[in-house]
């Protein structure tokens, strides 16, 4: 406070663009508040659809971080640790599902697992195993978008420990295993728990990939997101109800994490 | 054929470290030179860390290292290390961190935690073994990863400039109990530093480095008495002067005659100490053979005296009593004298 109290008062050029970006930001959520039909609310939690839905969020979402750590974690202390011809273009592959619309990311899913599917073909045919339209295929759907966002946060996390305790573990006689999970990674963990909530957010969002690849039924692949989406074609009230539904436990589990790890992700 | 057997060829842009180093178990080696000289890559080549472009690295009768051929990663060495950042394990104990070299060789927990206490013990933080590094002094922090790095029993200890990043006073309680834990240290130590203390009251050997080079290889003693390079008689704090000597005068660079009682013939070094050198207003008249007329650059507490730098050929150093230095009225910029005995002056040829 002071040292900005010394360079002079705040601009208003700077102050008032910032303050409509709060208004915007604020506005469709207060609205949202206003809008909601605080009496249908509770009665739209006893539905079996919506505990269906709440449950299968929690649940994929919670698989789909699974998938991320075990499998982004190597990924990312590969981009961070090793040098190799390519790197550079593995990362660049790495980043595409972050920019790629989730819709195309459902599309491209279903040409690689759906039954006709360059894998899923093979595995229909050899072992009768039918990944589309199923529970496995939100999970997977929510993994494909979820884990750029955890690699590269990890990534981030693992470049910041200076390599340097991987040299001293080095000295003392560990392997490069024994270095990575005793030094490496416990260096790294607030970037690796900023990583799961960041692509847990973004999993429990999920709308586009997850109603094309895994199609919306309810009790297998109906997520809240999904269920708002066939309520407001019929019932907008039922919609809103849902919609703060899914914006309370997003917040909910967030304020949790937040008070153990996300303040010390950020603050490295 | 000696335990350690090292040629260490790296190269970087515009600048090659070509170093040659055998050591027996027992040797503290001091590595000595201005900044920039090698000594850090030394180690890091000597830990497997830095890879070599050329030479070869041999324990005994196992090859480390063979430039491009043979390269035995750092884990398999059994180099233990000390940094001047310490680099303990933040998110481990005292006590696990000094425990980690043990545990990764695969000792049991139980056992691996004993020989960890075991050292901090010997270093003097034993009661201090359930604390994260964060919670530990800079010393204390150094302690303990000294104690990780014997605990491992490393058979070539290497330590960077261990004691530069502690307070003086803490440097020179420790200083003196690291000379104590090398001396009784069965495999061989390797010590960079730039501090002359270090070297000579840790070190049974130092090594000279300049420009990627050993420019001198000897016991403290002989180093510190016949510095071959200015950055050395600095850091012993000796004037050294170069020239060419002819019996005992010696034909400076500049022109001038330096006259000694020691004869020696070819390039040499003439050295001899701050306080041999006296400092009047006037041009001194005495039987001092030996005189430069000088202007003061700066002047510190030196001890008990004050040390007088000078622009006297490539800079020369004098103690004198703070009593004189008030009678002179020394200050930067003033004009002075400066006289040495011939009796005073060490001359030996350069290698």
């Amino acid at each position: 406070m002071s040292r900005s109290a010394a360079l002079g008062r705040v601009p208003v050029r700077l102050i008032a663009p910032a303050a409509l970006a709060v208004a915007f930001l604020l506005l469709p959520l207060v609205s949202l508040l206003v809008h909601t039909p605080w009496t249908r609310l509770v009665s739209e939690l006893g539905t079996g659809a919506v505990r269906d839905a709440l449950l299968l969020s929690l649940e994929t979402s919670a698989l789909a971080m699974v998938v991320a750590a075990v499998l982004g974690t190597p990924l990312a202390w590969l981009l961070a640790r090793v040098s190799f011809p390519g790197h550079s273009l593995l990362r660049l592959l790495v980043t595409v599902p972050l920019v790629l619309p989730p819709v195309v990311a459902g599309v491209a899913l279903l040409t690689a697992l759906g039954r006709q599917g360059l894998l899923g073909q093979p595995l229909f045919n050899g072992f009768g195993i039918t990944v589309g339209f199923t529970t496995v295929a939100v999970v997977i759907a929510h993994a494909f978008v979820a884990l750029p966002f955890y690699v590269i946060s990890v990534e981030g996390a693992l470049r910041a420990a200076d390599p340097e305790y991987d040299v001293v573990a080095a000295t003392l006689g560990a392997d490069r295993w024994t270095v990575f999970h005793r030094v490496t990674l416990p260096l790294a963990l607030p970037g690796v728990f900023a990583g799961l909530v960041l692509g847990w957010a973004r999993s429990l969002g999920e709308f586009g990939a997850t109603i094309t690849f895994a199609g919306n039924f309810r009790g297998t692949t109906q997520t809240l997101p999904l269920l708002v989406y066939q309520r407001l074609q019929a019932d907008q009230d039922a919609a809103i109800a849902v919609s703060v539904i899914l914006l309370a436990t997003s917040l909910l589990v967030l304020a949790l994490l937040r008070e153990r790890w996300f303040t010390t992700a950020v603050q490295q | 054929m000696s335990s350690l057997d090292a040629h260490v060829v790296v190269r970087r842009p515009g600048h090659t470290l070509d170093v040659q180093l055998q050591a027996e178990p027992g040797d503290v080696v001091a590595v000595i030179g201005p900044n920039g000289a090698g000594k850090t890559t030394v180690l890091r080549a000597l830990a497997g860390i830095v890879p070599l472009d050329e030479g070869a690295v041999r324990w005994q009768d196992e090859v480390w290292e063979r430039a491009g051929r043979v390269r035995v990663p750092t884990q398999e060495r059994r180099v233990g290390a000390v940094f001047q950042d310490m680099l303990l394990f933040p998110h481990l104990s005292a006590l696990a961190n000094a425990a980690f070299g043990p545990r990764s060789r695969g000792i049991r927990r139980a056992e691996a935690s004993r020989t960890a206490q075991e050292w901090l013990d010997r270093l003097g933080v034993g009661d201090l073994a359930q604390r994260r590094p964060g919670a530990l002094s800079g010393g204390q922090q150094q302690r303990v990863a000294i104690a990780r790095a014997l605990a491992a029993e490393p058979r070539l200890l290497l330590l960077d400039e261990p004691l530069s990043a502690l307070d003086v006073g803490v440097a020179m309680a420790l200083r003196v109990e690291l000379a104590g834990h090398l001396a009784a240290f069965d495999g061989i130590s390797v010590l960079v530093t730039h501090d002359a203390l270090d070297a000579m009251t840790i070190a049974n050997r130092v090594l000279v480095l300049d420009e990627g080079r050993v420019v001198q290889d000897g016991t403290p003693v002989e180093v510190a008495r016949r510095p071959h390079t200015e950055h050395v008689a600095r850091l012993v704090g000796l004037n050294v002067l170069r020239g060419t000597s002819s019996g005992t005068d010696v034909r400076m660079r500049d022109g001038t005659t330096l006259v000694s009682t020691t004869p020696a013939r070819g390039d040499v070094n003439a050295c001899f100490p701050p306080a041999a050198v006296t400092l009047t207003v006037t041009e001194p008249t005495g039987s001092a053979r030996n005189r430069w007329p000088g202007t003061v650059t700066s002047l510190a507490p030196h001890g008990s005296a004050v040390r007088v730098h000078l622009d006297v050929a490539s800079g020369l150093i004098a103690d004198v009593t703070p009593a004189s230095a008030a009678q002179l009225g020394l200050a930067p910029g003033r004009t002075v004298w400066a006289t040495v005995k011939a009796t005073e002056i060490r001359v030996y040829n350069r290698s």
